[in-house]
């Protein structure tokens, strides 16, 4: 499964008038692929976010286009693309935003429940119970890898960033993605904690998952595979 | 967790914005229920006292004038302590045009053991009666006999009870349908039980304005003008004819009350239009203003896989929820601070004051919430469909 932008761009009006066109992205191949780190690094304003939320099915680009598997993301219906989000991509925001009145817990469930309902008809009893199960577990087991398995039940709003941004992380992973896209995940962390994260970003990679990196820290280029740097728009290999 | 119970927690856990949009709902809710019921009792009221009032023409006492207006004694149902002549209804029934005229004599307003409140005792004659009589028969399908007395529905007696009035026993021989009015609080007879009684209150020692040796004084004479006279002249000549009495037009009164009803209604169907526009609006620039708040958690759900039709959904019934239980809070209170003072409103409006049926009713609520919940839904329709129109990477990054 690989996942390729080609000539992809995106601009901005800044003021009237096509003349004052901003490009936050200029055309730009990029590919992902399953067991792979890229790490995209740049100044801020230079466009990696954009990058990342059109790579991730966020952001429809004014021109090119995100293929996957010879399935182009933005001519899907809505229904289709946000199935497919939800499905093989993961995302760790770069607000490491979370859904304020819900629980640790449920901000990390919630995502796996959004098409898996009972109302769907697709679960027994029994599967529902056993699914439920595995679920809690796997969103606790994350929990603890993240070193915040205490706060499962604290509302979502109560954390601080650094807790936030890990809830974040543990949520992304949760899904098992094919596809995770981590925009600046050491951001609020120290030390320890990034070493950490990235390790893990990287474990879920040889896990044949294709993981994309946005970062100011230097450290992510370590675990890259592929690195690449973002200048006004325009993508460089490092 | 799953995303059917996301609009039920967010409701839960933001008690604050929950109670507010509670609060603006049951306010619509409650103006229109509150509105529309108050409209509907006095157009039934109305309706009702004219269908039961079968007279034309009203003689009173021209000193009754001063003691009561006409208008009262017609849309309250207040009776007086005033009489006049009987020779008045011999008089007006002498003038061309009349078709019938029927006498009632009031009793001044008395406890009975039966009733908490006063009651008035109000004699008619069953021969010549045609305001009371036929509702009698409508509703018990007999004739007020000897000592028969015929309840209003607010006397606290029922069909077939004994009602001891100076301690002389009177057979209910039947109830009267309310009629909004103080007559709900009246028991009728004929006028040989009305001596009878004056008979038995002075052997009590009771005094009233007259005695039972007063024979052939009527309080009131009820006129029914022929088929194709003028009413307008009828009543002159009545004026002219009878002494010491005041003929009045009730058909035009009731005309002149319908009318400034009529006034009223609009006035109350205007201001319910502009409580429902107004309230729309508002929800409108609520709900946008509780979007606008929230669209970097809408963003998140879009984010996280959410497609627009499920994030609309989750806003949507987060909004009907919420108008459900406002438009249900607001009939309630609607309903406890309209029914149980319908006696108070009767009074203060000084109009006859009907509440409508039970069906009626229902079907009102039934309306008033429908309407709420709809309108709340609608304004956050439009949020959900503007906010889910944007690329959630650019609401994440706040552009």
């Amino acid at each position: 499964m690989k996942l390729e932008a080609s000539a992809v761009e995106k601009w901005y009006l800044r003021g009237n008038g096509e003349s004052n066109r901003f490009f936050a992205v200029t055309k730009t191949d990029l590919a992902l692929e399953p067991g792979e780190v890229t790490v995209l690094t740049g100044r801020s304003g230079s466009g990696k976010t954009t990058l990342m939320n059109i790579m991730a099915g966020l952001l429809t680009p004014d021109g090119g286009r995100v293929m996957l598997d010879g399935q182009d993301l933005y001519a899907m219906k809505d229904d289709e693309l946000s199935r497919l989000r939800n499905r093989l991509f993961g995302m760790i925001p770069q607000g490491a935003d979370v859904l304020p009145e819900l629980t640790v817990k449920e901000n990390i469930i919630l995502p796996q429940r959004i098409y898996r309902s009972r109302s769907r008809g697709s679960f027994s009893d029994d599967d529902e119970r056993e699914n439920e199960g595995l679920l809690s577990e796997r969103c606790m087991s994350l929990l603890e890898q993240m070193e915040i398995s205490h706060l499962c039940d604290a509302r979502a709003k109560e954390l601080s960033g650094g807790e936030r941004r890990r809830m974040c992380i543990a949520r992304a992973l949760a899904g098992d993605p094919k596809f995770l896209f981590a925009d600046e995940p050491t951001s609020d962390l120290d030390d320890d904690n990034t070493r950490i994260i990235l390790s893990m970003l990287r474990e879920t990679a040889d896990s044949s998952c294709a993981v994309m990196i946005v970062s100011h820290d230097a450290e992510a280029g370590e675990y890259a595979d592929t690195e690449w740097r973002m200048d006004g728009g325009t993508l460089k290999k490092r | 967790m799953d995303i059917r119970k996301l609009p039920f927690v967010n409701l839960l856990r933001r008690p604050g914005r929950t109670f507010s949009l509670l609060l603006l709902t049951a306010f619509l809710a409650l103006s229109v229920f509150g509105g529309s019921v108050i409209v509907m009792s006095m157009k039934r009221g109305l309706n009702n006292l004219e269908s039961r009032l079968g007279a034309d023409i009203i003689v009173v006492p021209s000193s009754a004038q001063s003691k009561v207006s006409f208008k009262n004694m017609l849309l309250q149902g207040t009776t007086g302590a005033f009489y006049m002549s009987g020779e008045n209804l011999t008089r007006t029934l002498e003038v061309e045009g009349v078709e019938k005229a029927a006498p009632q004599l009031f009793l001044s307003s008395l406890k009975a053991d039966c009733c908490s409140i006063r009651i008035q005792i109000i004699g008619i004659d069953p021969e010549t009666d045609f305001i009371i009589q036929p509702w009698i028969e409508e509703s018990c399908q007999s004739r007020l006999g000897d000592m028969d007395v015929v309840a209003g529905c607010d006397v606290g007696v029922n069909a077939s009870d004994t009602l001891k009035i100076y301690d002389e026993p009177c057979h209910v021989i039947g109830k009267l349908a309310a009629t909004g009015t103080g007559l709900d609080s009246a028991v009728y007879c004929s006028m040989e039980t009305m001596n009878k009684l004056l008979k038995a209150a002075e052997a009590k020692g009771i005094t009233h304005e007259i005695t039972s040796e007063d024979e052939g004084l009527v309080s009131a004479i009820y006129v029914k003008v022929k088929e194709g006279c003028d009413i307008g002249k009828v009543n002159s000549a009545i004026q002219g004819h009878t002494r010491k009495a005041s003929a009045v037009r009730t058909k035009s009164m009731i005309t002149d009350v319908s009318d400034s009803l009529s006034g009223v209604s609009r006035t109350v169907t205007w201001l319910i239009a502009v409580v429902w526009i107004l309230s729309f609006v508002i929800l409108l620039i609520v709900f946008f203003m509780i979007a606008n708040e929230r669209k970097k958690e809408f963003a998140l759900l879009r984010l996280l896989g959410t497609s627009r039709a499920i994030l609309g959904s989750v806003v949507r019934k987060e909004a009907a929820v919420c108008s459900l239980a406002g438009g249900l809070t607001g009939v309630a209170l609607s309903a406890l601070g309209l029914f149980p003072f319908t006696g108070l409103i009767e009074k203060s409006l000084g109009l006859p004051y009907l509440t409508p049926d039970v069906s009626t009713i229902l079907l009102t609520a039934l309306l008033t919430v429908a309407g709420t919940v709809l309108v709340g839904s609608m304004a956050s329709f439009w949020s959900a469909a503007r906010l889910s129109k944007v690329d959630p990477g650019r609401v994440l990054r706040g552009n």
